[in-house]
């Protein structure tokens, strides 16, 4: 008898006692075939538990997994305990801010008397940094962008939406348009001034036109924000580098799907192009000018954090939205096949409400992350990797004197 | 107890007030190993033997070829029983010229791996080592090689699973087991207080009452008082019902302070500050409402039913001079007793180690970020701390470069799995170890994972359920963990035997013994 029964706890209690010794207890296959590499079938269950809960996966007997791995799993966040370097303690859970900025923050104010006489730039601040990206096309469902923009709205986020999907808020648009940001593929056409003005992020496709693209979205609502999405290709890391130069607010890189680089012979994982544009940004004296925003191969709210440690000032996710519909990743959708999970079928409820949950559940881990850490502003999380010790760095602090060098993989 | 104190205090007292106050008689338990066999119907075997009823004759050929006695035929019966499969030595017995099944004259056995060796366990404790550790506790021995059980390391791919002993083709001396010393001294300061020496190097961790069962408090306490080591109360009180083992438990003063007075302070002869734990670094306790009965509710002062927290941090510390501050308190309430430190595994762990010693305390306890045996959450058991290994060596080295190594005794926790975890352990630097996980193992846990749901363990071992405590006997609960102990101190012995060194303490440091699967390995000079 396979162990197929949700409630089942693994305990082998039932088994061990059996007075015929006739049970067997083994894994679910099915549960066994769910994702990818990346996306594991542990990954997925924990999303479904918490899209289902909103509460933080708790178990007993301590970690049981592998010692470290790849990408985000080649490192630690830091704690602190007798002594505090930042003297930065949480006296509790509520007084941790997770609130960050998207903008440029200028780096100094020029007063005359009383009043501010320097120009202030665009700003704006969410509650976690956490920013919703398009779901990808072969995933897509139409039904899905309400029920994405609703979640937004509910968790005071923004999700990034093609420009064209306009219309669909037009109807709500006071509530629903502040938490959009419309994407705009090159040589894609602009909404009505109206509807963009309820808007305060716009995220546009990396091209030659960059300014004057920007251009003419502040022409037409001065107080937007503009993001430039670069794909992390070959040469991404570079471009998003020469576009801080270019005084771009808003840089989104991206890699794929599993935080890979994209279409490189050896690619680099997310975390590790993270941490060299920020360290670029830093030595260019540019850092503060830019919004550096992270995506591709966040699945988990330690990603969420360890993204932010790497140097990235809030990161977006979408496909773990997608798995909080109880999605298996499969990918039948994209040949046309039936959706195990019945996605097509969901209610708007039922889809806010996961979605929601998830968003909650991930908030509540970044805070108990930084209340380990002993930070109580996730905006002075970002690039502080002496909150963050890394799997390279160990084994030579503490193995190279012993054993020598590492063998490459 | 006068006797206790004198015995005990006759190298260095020089303290005037014997705070201490143990009146009650204390409890003994003798070092016999004796079998404590399962306390389930059916054993999970690595290897399944299948008989097809049609095709057997009940020739009997495989009952008289197996020196496993796998197979069973009781008398007057005309079929065979189920067989004995958790008996079974696998393909092993081809070799051996005893495999019934190319001997079976019908072809009506089979034979196959047990699927329930994938679903039993984890990457770092393998269903194998959770075998070999239940048959530890069961016989007070390593099990057979013949059984196939790897308990040496686990699948984890990394830490202590990738380093090995360099054990020389002949040791450079010969020794007999007898000779080699495996006892621990936990007073390294020479201050006036008790010089307390332990037989293992190990002793129990801290599972309060509350988290785990009083059964199974007092199944570690009576271990620790056979093998002259030390258990841990833990967080959640101390009970009276403990009184008879105050000589061998130490008493946690934790962030929540529950149950933490002045008396439970002056019973022991350790107390422990714990900052921190492994399998929530950073984050404190946290006890589930469903496991706050009558019984812990009083003990902690509090209300049924509700969840506890334990803050984090210790809201009266922030530097080490107010963590000298908390030595010193406890320092004047009990004049005997020897302070314990139990910190997490961050970054800075190095500099917190020697803030400590510093600040007065006898022994480090490093408790690295993947251990723990109480409810956590997963965030915080996967991604907060440094592992141990790591730990260990930094704290090591630090403390020698510091001119401090000797004066303290450095504790290591959070991932010590089995006696060649603990030898691995110290040879990296560590002067001995504390154990958790594996004295639950002894008891039968499986590691579902399942401590904090509802009534708490399915097993019976991490509950206060009235219904389910009552599942383990005391006896044999003791029993377990003093075997498991033995079979521990056997192979360690073996380990120290085949390197040539007389004591653990010969050991400590010895990274040179070391080698890591991933490494060069070819440093001439150690320099720790």
């Amino acid at each position: 008898m396979d162990a197929l029964f949700f409630d089942c706890m693994g305990c082998f209690s039932c088994v061990q006692d059996c007075t015929k010794n006739l049970l067997c207890l083994s894994i679910n296959p099915e549960y066994e075939k769910l994702g990818n590499s990346y996306w594991t079938p542990e990954i997925i269950q924990t999303t479904w538990a918490q899209a289902e809960t909103a509460k933080i996966p708790v178990s007993g007997a301590g970690y049981g997994g592998k010692f470290s791995g790849e990408g985000f799993d080649s490192m630690w966040t830091d704690m602190s305990e007798i002594v505090r370097p930042t003297r930065d303690g949480i006296h509790g859970r509520e007084y941790i801010s997770s609130a960050v900025d998207i903008g440029q923050k200028p780096a100094f104010l020029a007063t005359s008397g009383d009043e501010v006489v320097s120009s202030l730039p665009p700003i704006l601040s969410i509650p976690m940094p956490l920013i919703i990206d398009r779901i990808p096309e072969k995933y897509s469902l139409p039904k899905l962008d309400a029920v994405i923009a609703e979640t937004a709205v509910k968790t005071d986020l923004i999700a990034i939406m093609d420009s064209q999907k306009w219309p669909l808020f037009e109807k709500d648009a006071e509530k629903v348009l502040p938490h959009i940001a419309f994407y705009f593929a090159s040589g894609a056409g602009m909404p009505p001034g109206d509807i963009l003005k309820e808007t305060r992020l716009a995220e546009i496709q990396d091209d030659q036109d960059v300014k004057s693209r920007i251009r003419e979205l502040k022409q037409i609502h001065p107080g937007i924000i503009v993001s430039v999405r670069v794909e992390l290709t070959a040469d991404g890391m570079q471009r998003a580098i020469e576009l801080a130069d270019g005084d771009v607010e808003v840089i989104h890189i991206v890699a794929d799907m599993n935080g890979r680089q994209i279409g490189a012979e050896s690619p680099l994982f997310i975390k590790d192009m993270t941490r060299k544009v920020h360290k670029a940004l830093i030595e260019k004296g540019k850092r503060d000018n830019v919004t550096l925003i992270a995506g591709g191969g966040i699945a988990l709210p330690e990603h969420l954090a360890k993204g932010v440690l790497c140097g990235a000032d809030l990161v977006s996710i979408e496909l773990p939205l997608l798995v909080g519909l109880e999605c298996h990743l499969c990918q039948r959708c994209e040949e046309g096949s039936a959706c195990p999970a019945r996605i097509q079928e969901i209610s708007f409820d039922y889809g806010v409400g996961r979605m929601t949950n998830l968003i909650g559940a991930w908030h509540d881990q970044l805070i108990e992350l930084m209340g380990a850490m002993g930070m109580r502003d996730a905006r002075r999380l970002r690039g502080d990797v002496g909150r963050a010790m890394f799997f390279e760095q160990l084994e030579e602090e503490a193995f190279g004197r012993i054993f020598g060098n590492r063998l490459q993989a | 107890m006068a006797e206790f104190l004198e015995t005990d205090c006759k190298l260095e007292e020089i303290l005037p007030e014997k705070t201490r106050k143990t009146r009650t008689p204390q409890f003994q338990q003798a070092r016999t190993i004796r079998p404590a066999l399962p306390r389930y119907r059916n054993e999970i075997s690595k290897y399944i033997i299948l008989r097809d009823e049609e095709k057997c004759a009940a020739c009997g050929q495989c009952m008289a070829m197996c020196p496993q006695g796998v197979h069973v035929k009781k008398p007057g019966y005309k079929y065979f029983a189920l067989p004995k499969s958790h008996l079974c030595f696998g393909p092993k017995c081809e070799a051996k010229g005893c495999y019934c099944i190319t001997a079976c004259p019908r072809g009506a056995l089979r034979i196959q791996e047990n699927p329930m060796m994938k679903a039993l366990g984890d990457y770092r404790w393998p269903a194998a080592m959770i075998l070999a550790t239940w048959k530890m506790a069961e016989r007070g021995e390593v099990p057979s090689a013949d059984y196939g059980y790897e308990f040496e390391t686990g699948d984890s791919g990394g830490g202590f699973d990738r380093i090995r002993f360099k054990f020389p083709g002949k040791p450079p001396i010969e020794l007999g087991k007898d000779e080699i010393d495996t006892s621990l001294e936990l007073n390294r300061r020479h201050d006036g207080r008790p010089r307390i020496r332990i037989d293992v190097p190990w002793y129990g961790g801290g599972m309060s009452f509350g988290s785990v069962s009083n059964t199974t408090q007092l199944s570690k306490a009576r271990a620790a008082v056979a093998w002259n080591t030390f258990s841990c109360t833990g967080e959640g009180g101390f009970m009276e019902r403990m009184r008879p083992y105050d000589d061998h438990m130490i008493t946690q003063v934790a962030t929540g302070l529950f149950g933490v007075r002045e008396e439970t302070i002056q019973r022991v002869r350790i107390v422990e500050f714990k900052y921190a734990q492994g399998a929530k670094p950073g984050l404190g306790g946290h006890l589930l409402g469903d496991k706050n009965t009558e019984a812990v509710a009083k003990m902690r002062e509090t209300v049924i039913g509700i969840s506890l927290f334990s803050p984090f941090p210790f809201h009266s510390v922030y530097s080490i001079e107010d963590h000298m501050k908390h030595i010193d308190w406890v320092k004047h309430i009990n004049r005997r007793a020897l302070i314990s430190t139990k910190v997490s595994t961050p970054n800075d762990v190095d500099m917190v180690a020697v803030g400590s010693y510093s600040a007065g305390t006898h022994i480090i306890h490093l408790d690295g970020g993947y251990g723990g045996t109480g409810a956590a959450p997963d965030i915080a058991k996967k991604n907060i701390a440094m592992p141990i290994e790591y730990a260990i060596s930094k704290v090591h080295n630090f403390l020698t470069d510091e001119g401090a190594r000797d004066q303290v005794t450095l504790m290591a926790s959070g991932g010590i799995r089995n006696p060649c975890d603990v030898a691995k352990a110290i040879a990296l630097g560590a002067d001995g170890v504390v154990i958790g996980t594996a004295e639950l193992v002894a008891l039968g846990c499986v590691r579902c994972g399942r401590c904090s749901t509802g009534r708490g363990c399915p097993r019976s071992i991490a509950t206060t359920d009235k219904m389910l405590v009552p599942k383990i006997n005391l006896e044999w609960g003791a029993q377990r963990i003093i075997n498991m102990y033995n079979a521990w101190r056997n192979e360690l012995v073996s380990i120290l035997q085949r390197l040539g060194l007389r004591s653990v303490s010969e050991l400590r440091g010895r990274s040179d013994l070391l080698m890591h699967l991933d490494y060069t390995n070819d440093v001439v000079e150690h320099k720790s």
